[in-house]
């Protein structure tokens, strides 16, 4: 039974890889790497890693996928196979086809280099079936076990990684910022008719600070609207 | 089923994520693949893990999916930048770091 399930996760592991690595568009590549994690969610519980699994399932396949997808959605970017690549017929010409054979080449021998390490090694116990397992609430790979590990043991690689989460969620921010908020965006006419139901000179950061003079108090046009909106709401629309 | 087969498993999305890396132009593809490489060495850690029956190689990969989840986050935010700045998404335009 286990073998078969085995076998079954390990032809949906490798075959979403597959799909990540020559998928042309990128969506595709991202769903694929979705039904990749599942099937690798069904390996760790072969191994009886069933928090890690869960872990997978809900931070990896969930979140972290989601965010890809609207990466994906938002950039978009051009797709292309991998064929297409290796000979060079892109868009743009055979620019580094022969260093992407050569990738190409690499990544092979290295995976011959890792078999011959990982199967052909010393290790007698690499043939086994893995140490003794004894079910139990506290048995191996259950949330008590890794929780008792990561708050005892590994404490500090615990707050370590939660440092990590921290430094890595303002960098993001930061990087993902708009620059210069005050810049040409082809966007702000879609919210003016939002602020037509706003009377005029109600008091915007735009007119307090005098770049949107009050002359034309009666009838304002439509492109002041436009700025106007632009200076409100530049600042964290894509955020 | 005995751990060797599982490691073989891994070193093969290892090597089909490191393939992708090296071959695919879009930045976003080339993350996809990264952590392609990330699941390989993660699927080793725990069989290595349930072999010894010992729980470090488990923390070990919960710790390695913290830092994909930080990869990602900072990847894709600078993805997004060269987006905001109309710079092209493909890696072999991108061939210069000046800002």
């Amino acid at each position: 039974m286990s073998s078969v399930l085995f076998f079954i996760a390990a032809i949906g592991v490798i075959s979403g890889a597959v799909g990540v690595v020559v998928l042309r568009n990128p969506f595709f590549s991202v769903l694929a790497l979705v039904a990749h994690l599942l099937s690798l969610a069904v390996l760790f519980l072969l191994l009886r890693a069933e928090f890690v699994a869960a872990v997978q399932v809900v931070v990896y396949a969930g979140a972290v996928m989601v965010l890809y997808v609207f990466v994906v959605a938002y950039v978009g970017g051009e797709g292309e196979t991998l064929g297409e690549r290796l000979r060079g017929v892109g868009a743009h010409g055979p620019v580094g086809s022969g260093l992407r054979l050569g990738g190409a080449i690499v990544a092979g021998a290295l995976l011959v280099e890792l078999l011959i390490a990982l199967l052909g090694t010393g290790l007698e116990a690499v043939n086994g079936y893995g140490a003794g397992y004894a079910p139990g609430p506290h048995a191996y790979g259950t949330p008590a076990y890794i929780g008792k590990l990561l708050l005892t043991r590994f404490l500090l690689v615990f707050e370590l990684a939660s440092f990590l989460l921290l430094i890595a969620a303002v960098g993001g921010v930061v990087l993902a910022r708009r620059r210069g908020g005050l810049g040409e965006d082809d966007e702000a006419d879609a919210l003016a008719p939002l602020d037509l139901a706003r009377p005029w000179g109600t008091g915007t950061i735009a007119e307090g600070a005098g770049m949107l003079p009050p002359a034309d108090q009666g009838s304002p046009g439509r492109a002041d609207r436009a700025g106007e909106s632009r200076v409100e709401t530049g600042a964290g629309r894509h955020s | 089923m005995s751990i060797a087969w599982y490691l073989a498993v891994s070193a093969i999305v290892f090597s089909l994520g490191a393939v992708g890396v090296m071959t695919r132009r879009n930045p976003l593809v080339v993350l996809l693949c990264l952590e392609l490489m990330l699941n390989g060495g993660n699927l080793a850690l725990i069989a290595f893990s349930r072999m010894w029956g010992n729980g470090d190689g488990q923390i070990l990969a919960i710790v390695v999916m913290t830092v994909a989840a930080c990869e990602v986050c900072i990847g894709l935010g600078m993805i997004v930048a060269l987006y905001r700045r109309h710079l092209p998404i493909d890696t072999d335009e991108l061939r210069e770091l000046q800002g």
